[in-house]
């Protein structure tokens, strides 16, 4: 049961087959032995989910047959959970209960989806390994001494582990989608302003947005109905009313036309990577997409725009952490100035503060035009790209990383780090919507294609990205984890 | 940019951060080559470019001046490390 997508989940629960404390038991029981090993969870709510589990039991008794009723998840510990510690992968909220639910939360639980526990994440969402939370890293299912991505590695790891049917994540240069390559499963990051971000904390708020990673685009879309909407809470959400993203899953793609970005497949990109791309691109022509090779000229400064924007936007947001009102503070400070530095110094690993530094710079008295206002100017750029590119074609189609996963510890330069990022940062810049599916592994490990739309055009990604699930198996290809036999 | 010793104290006082003497060289270093990545955007050239502050280009809602939000002071303060009647308490600022 543990293995199947939420989509036949939650057929199984509608067909009486199993119940929904039956499969979250399953889950929990799986969690313990292998969490331990894999470290997806920060924190597991057992007794929580078997009553949630109970009630979604007795909701279906009493006729209630909502899709996700029952489903077990996982969210990102980025997300607000009432009453539940919500630590963001940082020493400077281990302590802190959340006292509310965010949107994202909320609405799961008026779905009826039972909450399995938190993920782990890199510290603050700032990452591409997983390797800066407090909690300690999170390892790969598919191979335990390799990264699972991040920032969004614990739920991408619990996902492709089976721990969960189906998690939440973030992301705001990547984080949901090169964990799903990474790991081996589907990650979609939906158009900004698409899903609401209150009670997601936040890391940079032009550019973070929240999104499904799961074992399948179909399962996507479920997941999309529960999370996408206008919400008033959230001044930055856009004010349209969201789709069905399931309506168009099974349009055909005759006539779809492609397009692929001469600057994703160039120096840098793994010969056995862009191999299974190429693979999965000749699927797409006989599905009855076109392919034509496209520009995005200004691809290459996407890195240097996005690591002064997110920075500097997040130096602003992070500095409401300074012990005053909730979480860490310092030992014994001897007055108020060393309690801020001490809380935050303490508080924040090393990357986070490298970023804090980077940001605060950025936007300094004589730096803000050279680095700022350019960096916001080059966005324009590279927005303006894919609009041109988007009159001529429907989606951009790329890897979604230049290599697979690498193994913890390999990336020790935070600049080598960042150019993790370098296919997925321009989507997060422009606002749109990219999805990260599998296709043919490279040397045992998982291999993501990256799948960009136009914004809004979420329900056309899904369709795409549906359609090649329909006609392939690669997403179906699950990890062997030593004492992990279901 | 030289981003040495002196850039990242000052820096660092305006973040409340506090950067140790072994820390500070390291903390340079690495700084340094971020800017060395961020520095490639100046190859462009964008003059006449509109910045791009919100992707969607939209502008800030507005709503009713009306009071929503509901007074959950002493729930929230639990949260909090010192409290005192309803203050947030922290050290000694004024001598």
């Amino acid at each position: 049961m543990i293995e199947k997508t939420a989509a036949e989940l939650s057929a199984s629960l509608a067909a009486r087959e199993v119940s929904s404390e039956e499969l979250t038991r399953a889950y929990l029981d799986r969690i313990s032995s292998l969490n331990e090993q894999l470290n997806a969870y920060i924190n597991v709510c057992a007794e929580n989910a078997l009553e949630q589990a109970r009630s979604a039991d007795e909701k279906r008794a009493a006729g209630d047959n909502s899709p996700l009723l029952g489903v077990p998840i996982a969210h990102k510990d980025i997300f607000c959970t009432n009453g539940i510690t919500t630590t963001c992968g940082s020493r400077m909220l281990h302590n802190f209960v959340a006292p509310y639910d965010a949107t994202v939360v909320e609405n799961f639980n008026k779905a009826g989806a039972v909450l399995l526990g938190k993920t782990n994440m890199d510290e603050f969402a700032m990452g591409s390994s997983n390797e800066t939370s407090f909690f300690g890293p999170v390892r790969n299912p598919w191979d335990i001494k390799r990264v699972p991505g991040g920032s969004s590695g614990g739920s991408a790891a619990a996902v492709a582990a089976d721990l969960c049917a189906m998690a939440t994540g973030t992301d705001t240069g990547g984080s949901i989608r090169q964990p799903a390559a990474f790991s081996g499963i589907t990650g979609f990051k939906p158009s900004y302003g698409r899903v609401s971000r209150w009670g997601m904390i936040a890391f940079a708020s032009s550019l973070d947005q929240a999104g499904p990673i799961c074992k399948s685009a179909e399962d996507a879309a479920l997941m999309m109905n529960v999370m996408a909407g206008h919400d008033p809470k959230d001044s930055t959400c856009a004010n349209r009313p969201a789709d069905d993203y399931t309506a168009d899953l099974e349009n055909s793609l005759q006539g779809l036309r492609i397009g692929i970005p001469r600057q994703h497949f160039a120096e840098g990109l793994s010969a056995n990577v862009e191999q299974s791309i190429r693979d999965a691109l000749a699927e797409f022509e006989k599905l009855g997409a076109t392919i034509k090779e496209i520009d995005l000229p200004n691809n290459h400064l996407s890195v240097s725009a996005y690591y002064v924007v997110a920075p500097a936007e997040a130096s602003a947001n992070l500095s409401r952490y300074d012990g005053v009102r909730y979480g860490y503070r310092c030992e014994n400070p001897v007055d108020l100035e060393d309690m801020y530095k001490r809380t935050r110094s303490e508080g924040f690993g090393d990357e986070v503060k490298r970023r804090i530094m980077v940001g605060t710079y950025a936007l300094s008295a004589g730096f803000y035009d050279a680095y700022y206002r350019k960096a916001q100017k080059v966005r324009r750029l590279i927005k303006n790209d894919f609009d041109v590119a988007f009159k001529d074609v429907d989606v951009v189609i790329g890897p979604t990383s230049p290599h697979t996963a690498f193994e913890l510890g390999a990336k020790s330069d935070p600049v080598a780090m960042y150019l993790e990022d370098i296919y997925t940062i321009a989507v997060n810049l422009a606002g749109l919507p990219g999805i990260s599916i599998p296709v043919a592994p490279a040397g045992g490990l998982p291999v993501g294609m990256h799948i960009v739309g136009d914004v809004f055009a979420e329900s056309k990604l899904l369709n795409v990205a549906h359609q090649f699930q329909k006609h392939t198996d690669w997403h179906k290809l699950k990890p062997t984890i030593a004492g992990g036999e279901a | 940019m030289a981003f040495d010793k002196s850039e990242v104290e000052k820096v660092a006082q305006l973040a409340r951060l506090h950067v140790s003497e072994a820390e500070a060289i390291e903390v340079a270093s690495r700084i340094t080559d971020i800017l060395a990545l961020i520095d490639q955007m100046q190859s462009i050239d964008t003059d006449g470019v509109e910045p791009l502050a919100h992707p969607l280009d939209v502008t800030q809602p507005l709503r009713e001046d009306k009071v929503t939000e509901e007074n959950r002071r002493d729930e929230l303060q639990t949260l909090a490390p010192a409290t005192e009647d309803g203050l947030y308490l922290v050290p000694r600022v004024i001598e």
